[in-house]
């Protein structure tokens, strides 16, 4: 018996979300008095594997092959089957990414397994497994009970800290050949976003609505999302405006994101904005209307005029750091 | 073409979430329900290929008790040619995309649209359940789709980082992202014709539970808000800097 995790790469290398996936890994499979291992699928260089021993991975399967250079969810979700059967694991860990959500779904539906999607606390062996589960887009919590012996896991994203626990991740090459049938889809182009921090990614994120007046006037958001080392978010008005990029819309009907600290800057807070902030840990509300509903959920506020205040702390900030 | 559109049964964008007493389920008490928003989506985007001449049968899903007929009578209103209920409780994933995936695999469709999440479960499931248990290629968080003759069809997804240019062959199963279509506003004629088209009940085939809801509970609430004068933001700056936020 094992936990599993599906280290997915981005370009060779792993990221933020699956050492949250993995510290999570870890943790539960301290609880249940076993190993964790990992399934890494397409060209990643023998370091990069090794680093997952970081975060507590004592082995990675690695499975390439020319075909599966490029991400394919059939494909790659039988690579995870394939070596969840052979390593008899009964926790397969999949990071809720774009492209993990899809593995996850193909590895559960393969394994009869039961989906543990969006968890948001540390599941419990000695109670049949049971979770909370983020729902009603993040405003309410679901308790579930898992009815199957396999399970698979995507934790929240950004909802568990990164845990460092050193060991030494032997690697394995474990041998699979996709089926032909598995590469079912063809990838044409990759059409990079704009520059700038991953919305889904970032610690920090700066975000700003209509009350910004117009596009003209975002130089002070972008200024302080540079000195902080933030992303950029905006409402969905702006964005439907054209004042800002659809893909920095938040909310119910944009990305959901849950950074440490979220910035938010003549925003009204109403609640679809809400189900996809809500989840930060920390909120800072910049408003001129003390009633606006932001303020309900902040933990910090400034109720003023967001044209004289940003500037100041812009300046604060530049001086802080000398 | 035969086109599948899955939708689920969501309290509206706008609600504040109750819980019954006992907080087993939300408190549909005043609740209006909705087609969930990305779901919708796959339906505009069918209803579009119907308009660029292409010829397809529509037909709406949804998962769930007599409840939802409204909410599929809301998807013939908006234009689907035909709605089927498969008369099972929604909310277990594994649960819902087997059956969908009966339903689907008897009839045999050339598109499956669903949503990229619902708004209630929020799994991002479904579909990819759906894919599997078919065996058919999955295309997620689709922001475009143009259909290459009958059997082929390019998209744009959002990924990580971008947008990811793709094609495969049908029959597939997509997930709607915002920009493959536009929500549409059931007009006059579509809600009166609505009433006669077909809504079938279809009773579910047998699968075991895959999960059990024991209950639901709010997210914590957030602590009281420390506000800091606006002439001296200065103050917010030191407090953000000690507590290590920036
Ligand atoms: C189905 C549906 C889905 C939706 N999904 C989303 C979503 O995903 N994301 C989203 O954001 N919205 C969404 N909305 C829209 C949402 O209901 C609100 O309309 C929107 O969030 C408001 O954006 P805003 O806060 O930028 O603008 P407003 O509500 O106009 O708020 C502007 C704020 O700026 C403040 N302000 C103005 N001038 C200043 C100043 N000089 N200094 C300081 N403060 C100032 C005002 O006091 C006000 O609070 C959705 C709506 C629907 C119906
Ligand atoms: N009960 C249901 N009936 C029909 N379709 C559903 C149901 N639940 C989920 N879906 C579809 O699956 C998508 C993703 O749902 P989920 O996996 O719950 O986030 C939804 O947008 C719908 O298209």
């Amino acid at each position: 018996m094992s936990v599993l995790l599906f280290a997915e790469n981005a370009s060779g290398e792993f990221k933020k979300p699956i050492w949250e996936a993995a510290s999570y890994g870890f943790a539960l499979a301290q609880k249940m008095g076993v190993a964790l291992e990992a399934v890494s699928v397409g060209q990643v260089a023998e370091d990069e594997l090794k680093s997952l021993g970081s975060y507590g991975v004592t082995k990675v399967h690695s499975v390439s092959s020319d075909e599966l250079n490029s991400f394919v969810n059939t494909a790659y979700a039988a690579a995870v089957v394939a070596v969840a059967q052979a390593s008899g694991a009964s926790v397969v860990i999949v990071p809720q990414t774009y492209n993990g959500r899809a593995v996850a779904a193909r590895v559960a539906a393969r394994l009869d397994a039961a989906p543990l999607i969006g968890v948001v606390s540390l599941l419990d062996p000695a109670h049949e497994f049971e979770a909370e589960r983020s729902s009603y887009s993040g405003k309410g919590i679901q308790h579930v009970k898992p009815k199957r012996q396999v399970l698979v896991v995507s934790p929240k994203l950004n909802s568990f800290e990164i845990a460092e626990n050193q060991t030494t991740a032997e690697v394995v090459s474990f041998s699979f050949e996709p089926e032909a049938s598995s590469l079912d889809t063809v990838v044409k182009n990759f059409i990079k976003a704009s520059e700038g921090i991953s919305l889904t990614e970032a610690d920090t994120v700066v975000s700003a609505g209509r009350g910004m007046k117009g596009p003209e006037n975002w130089g002070m958001i972008e200024e302080l999302a540079g000195l902080l080392g933030a992303a950029t978010a905006c409402s969905k008005p702006t964005a439907d405006m054209g004042w800002r990029p659809h893909h920095e819309h938040v909310g119910q009907t944009g990305i959901q994101i849950a950074p440490n600290l979220y910035i938010a800057i003549g925003i009204s807070g109403a609640i679809q904005h809400l189900a996809g902030v809500s989840s930060s840990k920390n909120i800072v509300v910049i408003n001129k209307d003390p009633e606006a509903p932001f303020f309900k959920i902040a933990d910090y506020g400034i109720v003023g005029d967001l044209f004289e205040v940003v500037p100041k702390i812009n300046a604060a900030i530049k001086q802080a750091r000398g | 073409m035969k086109i599948l559109v899955c939708i689920s049964h969501v309290p509206d964008t706008t609600t504040k979430i109750q819980f019954t007493p006992d907080k087993t389920s939300i408190n549909a008490n005043g609740v209006t329900f909705i087609i969930d928003p990305y779901g919708e989506y796959g339906l505009s985007r069918a209803i579009g290929f119907t308009e660029e001449g292409k010829q397809a049968e529509i037909v709406a899903l949804c998962v769930g008790g007599a409840e939802v007929e409204p909410t599929l009578r809301k998807a013939l209103a908006i234009g689907a040619n035909k709605a089927v209920r498969i008369d099972a409780p929604a909310g277990d994933p594994g649960y819902v995309a087997r059956q969908i995936a009966a339903y689907a695999g008897k009839e045999g469709f050339d598109i499956l649209f669903t949503g990229k999440e619902s708004i209630d479960f929020n799994g991002s499931i479904v579909p990819g359940m759906i894919a599997e248990l078919l065996h058919m290629p999955f295309v997620s968080f689709a922001t475009s789709m143009a259909l290459d003759g009958d059997d082929k069809a390019s998209f744009h997804r959002e990924i990580d980082g971008g947008e990811e240019v793709l094609e495969t062959k049908l029959p597939v199963v997509v997930s709607c992202q915002k920009g493959i279509a536009e929500w549409r506003i059931p007009n006059m004629r579509g809600i009166m014709a609505a009433r006669t088209k077909p809504l079938e009940v279809v009773a579910p085939v047998e699968v075991v539970a895959y999960l059990e809801t024991t209950g639901y509970d709010y997210p914590p609430v957030k602590g009281d808000c420390k506000y800091f004068p606006a002439d001296q933001p200065e103050e917010l700056v030191s407090t953000l800097f000690q507590k290590g936020l920036i």
